[in-house]
């Protein structure tokens, strides 16, 4: 398989297939939380596809440049968060500085998701899968869209939801989480694509 | 051991490139420089860029109510921003109504400080401010309510309105454990700058009227933020009706005895509801007004006398009392301080009598 095509099927996979989301219930909170309207849900989905991205290259150079030379790989947890954070933090300033109107669509939404678990997680995933760099990248930029389209489908969902009687108990996080159950098993059907 | 060692170099080594990154960028790009904040186009204040206009505002003690604390939850700091805040932000728009956002109202803890600004802040917030003060003494004016008084010491002076109340704040004790904010109605006059009176009623297990009732002694150091609020005499000349409840006495008589100090010669009517007799106090000050005002009248009520009080006054709920007196209502003020239940009764007679609504003035102590 050709290098594009490689990272191709990782971006891919982790979109649709391996949703990390839908599969694994990562980044559960601002998912619920963020996802009454579809504009709240684009913005904090386009952040989380940025930072994903970004840190998983990041964390991807300094696992392997850093903590496996120095037989350090069981610090992993403490250091990416570090890393993480701080790089949130940095991003937010500039993007501030840089563009009012990124940093409104944007900006804003990035300290709410220094501490989103899915963030930790695709650094995590990618090093139990043993990516390499380019596959790191596609993987942390294919989690990120994936966690997006999942956030504003359910935005979509619970736009519509609003006009329709929901039973009390249910109201809120309730029937938000059989529907996320119920698009979870939507995308089990996008396993049969893989080989 | 030297694995224990490398570990702890290489984390600590990766957390202080971070850290320095980060005061870096932070002193880099989140230096903005000093701006000017053009306030009511009268006012000028040199500050440094780079945090959010509520903090920004608080630094230069121009206090903006807020419950929250800056997290944009309670959508209580708006103020107008006519130049330099950029958009609405989302984390604003929840908190906007259309006409808030045609008027360029904003939520001054989500606006960051970055070029120079125009604002509109209402006057009186202007005015708000901490002091510092001392309690001087304390007394029981019934079973349950106490007059405390307190002697301002940093500012020594507060500027205030007859009716306005102020803030007052509670230290961590017992029952909480971080400070608590507490409104209470100024009883003394604006006359008195330099020692304001609070009227406080016990409240079982209220955090701040346990602390005064309990704990608090003569000499103890307090710290309060006002005056705020917009209860106060209109400048009409109509008749008043003054209607109050327990330590609902407070603004009322502020602005009783201001309207004495003033000579304010309109004619008044206060009617103020008790239990029994141990619930009524400062009955005889209220007297003395009577042939210190012009035309004023005191009437107390008393909604279950104790057969032991020999009560030759008033019976019943207050808003029955009212109902014999007042035979029209229309062309009167009314000034009601007191429990919401209350409150909301004495509106709905009032305005059976003929009272518009923009006639009634209210301070309820929910």
């Amino acid at each position: 398989m050709s290098d594009f095509a490689l990272y191709f099927s990782v971006f891919f996979a982790a979109v649709f297939t391996n949703n990390i989301l839908l599969t694994n219930y990562l980044g559960m909170c601002s998912f619920l939380g963020a996802s009454r309207e579809i504009k709240t849900a684009a913005g904090l989905g386009t952040a989380v596809i940025f930072v994903m991205t970004v840190t998983s290259a990041l964390n991807w150079v300094v696992y392997y440049k850093l903590l496996v030379p120095f037989n350090l790989t069981h610090l992993r947890f403490i250091i990416f968060i570090v890393v993480i954070a701080a790089f949130v933090q940095i991003a937010e300033m500039a993007i501030e500085r840089l563009s009012r109107k990124l940093y409104a669509a944007l900006g804003i939404f990035l300290p709410l998701i220094t501490v989103n678990c899915a963030i930790l997680g695709a650094s995590l995933f990618m090093i139990i899968r043993s990516y390499g760099f380019g596959q790191s990248v596609a993987y942390g930029a294919g989690s990120g869209v994936g966690w997006a389209m999942a956030i504003m489908a359910m935005a979509g969902i619970r736009e519509k939801m609003a006009k329709s009687r929901i039973p009390k108990g249910l109201e809120g996080a309730g029937i938000a989480l059989i529907i996320a159950g119920i698009m979870a098993l939507a995308f089990v059907g996008f396993n049969g694509i893989t080989s | 051991m030297s694995e224990l060692l490398t570990a702890l170099v290489v984390t600590c080594s990766i957390t202080t490139v971070l850290a320095l990154l980060l005061v870096i960028a932070d002193s880099i790009i989140n230096n903005y420089g000093e701006v000017t904040l053009r306030i009511n186009e009268d006012r000028e204040l040199k500050v440094e860029g780079g945090s959010s206009l509520l903090n920004t505002l608080k630094e230069q003690n121009v206090f903006i109510p807020s419950a929250c604390g800056g997290r944009g939850s309670c959508g209580l700091c708006k103020l107008k921003v006519l130049e330099g805040a950029g958009d609405i932000l989302p984390t604003e728009s929840a908190w906007l109504t259309e006409d808030e956002k045609k008027n360029n109202i904003r939520l001054s803890c989500q606006v960051k400080v970055r070029n120079d600004m125009r604002l509109e802040i209402p006057e009186e917030l202007l005015s708000v401010r901490q002091f510092k003060t001392r309690v001087v003494s304390m007394r029981d004016l019934t079973h349950d309510i106490k007059e405390v008084v307190l002697e301002l010491e940093d500012p020594p002076e507060m500027e205030f309105i007859a009716g306005q109340f102020i803030q007052l704040e509670v230290p961590p004790y017992k029952l909480t454990d971080e400070p608590v904010y507490r409104a209470y109605s100024i009883a003394s006059t604006p006359s008195s700058k330099k020692r304001i009176e609070l009227e406080i009623r016990y409240v079982p297990n209220g955090i701040c009227t346990t602390y005064v009732h309990k704990h608090m002694k003569e000499g103890d150091k307090v710290t309060i933020n006002g005056p705020y609020g917009e209860f106060r005499l209109s400048d009409t000349q109509k008749e008043m009706i003054c209607i109050a409840g327990g330590s609902g006495m407070a603004p009322i008589k502020s602005i009783l005895l201001d309207m004495q100090e003033k000579k304010i010669r309109r004619k008044a009517q206060y009617f103020f509801g008790a239990k029994a007799l141990r619930d009524l106090f400062l009955v005889d000050e209220m007297k003395k007004l009577e042939s210190q005002l012009p035309d004023f009248r005191f009437i107390p009520a008393l909604s279950g006398p104790d057969p032991s009080d020999n009560w030759k006054g008033e019976t019943g709920l207050i808003t029955k009392v009212v109902d014999s007196y007042i035979p029209n209502a229309a062309g009167m003020e009314a000034y009601l301080c007191g429990s919401p239940l209350m409150i909301d009764a004495c509106v709905k007679l009032l305005k059976e009598k003929g009272m518009p609504e923009e006639s009634i003035f209210y301070d309820k102590f929910a």
